[in-house]
This record gives structure tokens, sequence and C-alpha cells, in this order.
């Protein structure tokens, strides 16, 4: 059943993107920017972890999902070590990915030959 | 025949070629959902190996991040952008995309100064504006409640 849900969910966070983009002439990075700052907002009042809960993959795939996983970060941390947490929670839980987009983005750089 | 503006703005649009938001949005829905679907996939299998939907999240986003990588790289993935737009974009794999793109484009201003910059060139406002927000949360939370 979370499949379906992951594909209507996450369907329909693109097409938002899309219309967002058709309608107001922003462009594709402005659009990202948006969507991870929406993400962070929605995960800070608690919306955007029911969405994943329910949507899995369809939720924390798209990129709002980045900023939430980084708000859920900061919660744990502060919960930790008190308010130092807010400075080193939201990368230590974004660390995986940003860390793998880094190594993958400079190998696939630097052996593929861009296409005409 | 003196023309006003409001008339000018008519015959201006008239003219523009329209853009086909709902083609547009279809097929961002359709992209966009089979996208998340296989990273539901990936999910389930890191899920059947034992893990929790939570400690999942993290291993899926490698996955996807590599595929995304590897696509752009083989030249697949600026087609799908082409054709799903920010169904293409707005998921993970769009954003290591958006990384490969740019630094295989600039790959002869060299290591340092081509690859290496242009990796960020959406990426560093993505971590720029995302690290602020999710910061801004946060605080916000941790001065209303005591935790974050």
């Amino acid at each position: 059943m979370t499949f379906l849900w992951a594909f209507l969910v996450g369907g329909l966070m693109c097409v938002l993107a899309q219309l967002v983009m058709d309608f107001s002439q922003l462009t594709p990075g402005q659009v990202l920017v948006l969507f991870v700052v929406l993400g962070a907002l929605f995960g800070g009042v608690g919306l955007y972890g029911k969405l994943v809960q329910f949507a899995g993959a369809g939720a924390s795939v798209p990129l709002p999902g980045f900023g939430y996983t980084m708000v859920e970060g900061i919660g744990q941390a502060v919960q930790q070590k008190g308010a130092l947490g807010l400075l080193t929670g939201g990368l230590t839980a974004a660390s995986g990915g940003i860390k793998s987009a880094v190594l993958f983005g400079l190998l696939a750089s630097v052996i593929f030959k861009p296409k005409a | 025949m003196p023309v006003d503006q409001t008339q000018y703005w008519l015959m201006t649009r008239e003219m523009m070629p329209k853009r086909p938001i709902a083609k547009n949005a279809l097929w961002a829905f359709v992209v966009g959902g089979l996208i998340c679907l296989a990273g539901q996939g990936v999910l389930w299998f890191f899920m059947r190996h034992g893990m929790t939907a939570k400690e999942a999240s993290a291993p899926t986003s490698v996955v996807m991040i590599g595929l995304g990588a590897l696509l752009t790289g083989l030249g697949w993935y600026d087609r799908l952008v082409k054709r799903g737009g920010m169904g293409a974009s707005l998921p993970i794999t769009g954003f290591a995309n958006a990384m490969v793109a740019p630094a295989m484009e600039y790959k002869a201003e060299g290591l340092v100064m081509g690859i290496g910059a242009r990796l960020f060139t959406i990426a560093g406002p993505v971590l720029v504006y995302g690290m602020t927000a999710a910061f801004v949360v946060g605080a916000v939370r941790y001065l209303l409640t005591g935790v974050a």
C-alpha cells in the first residue's frame, strides 16, 4: 500500500513544483531552494514527519525531505547536547546524502564526458 | 489605428506561445511518481534486511543519489528532465543531476574551478538556504519549547 502512496504523493509534490515554476517564472534552481525551505518549515510543525510515515519514499525522496531530515536531526541533537545541537544536528542527519552526492558527483564528472 | 496599453497587452498575449501547463503537470506527475516508486522499492529492500523505515531512509538517499549521478553521466537523466521537468528535478536523483550536469559541462576549466566549483552551481544555494532554514526552524522551536 505504501508503494501506491509513494507514487501518488511523490508525483503530486512534483506537480506542485512544476505548477509553481510554470506560473511564477522562477528558475528550476529557485524552485528547488523554495521547496527545501518548505520541507524544513513543514518539518518544524510536525506535518512533514506524518507525510513521511504515510507515504515513505514519496515524501523522503523529493527535495523537501532533505529540509525535513535536517530539522529532525537538529531536534535529536538538541535533546542530547542542548543548544549546540542546533549547529551540529542538521548536517549529522544529512551527512550520508551530502557526502555521497559529493563523492558520486565528482566520480561521475571525472569519468563521463558531456553528450552533445 | 492607435493601440492603447491594454489592447497591446492582449495582442502580445495572443502572439506568445502558450505554455503547455497541463501537459507539463501530467509529465511531472508520472516521472516524479515513478522515481519515488523506485525509491520506495529501495527503501523496502533495506527494510527487508532488518532496518526500520527511519534507518533505511539514509541508505536509500545514497542509492538514489548514486543512480542519479550515474544516469546523468550516461546522458540519460537530462532527457528525463526535458520531459518530466520538476518531476525529474525535485527528487533527490535530480539533486545529483544538478551537481553532475554543470560539472561535466565545465570539465575543460579543470578539476578545481571546473568540476570542483560547478558541482555546487545548484547544490550550493540548496545547501545554504536548506541549512539556514533548518537552523532557524530548530532555533525557534528551541526557544518556544525548550526542545527542538
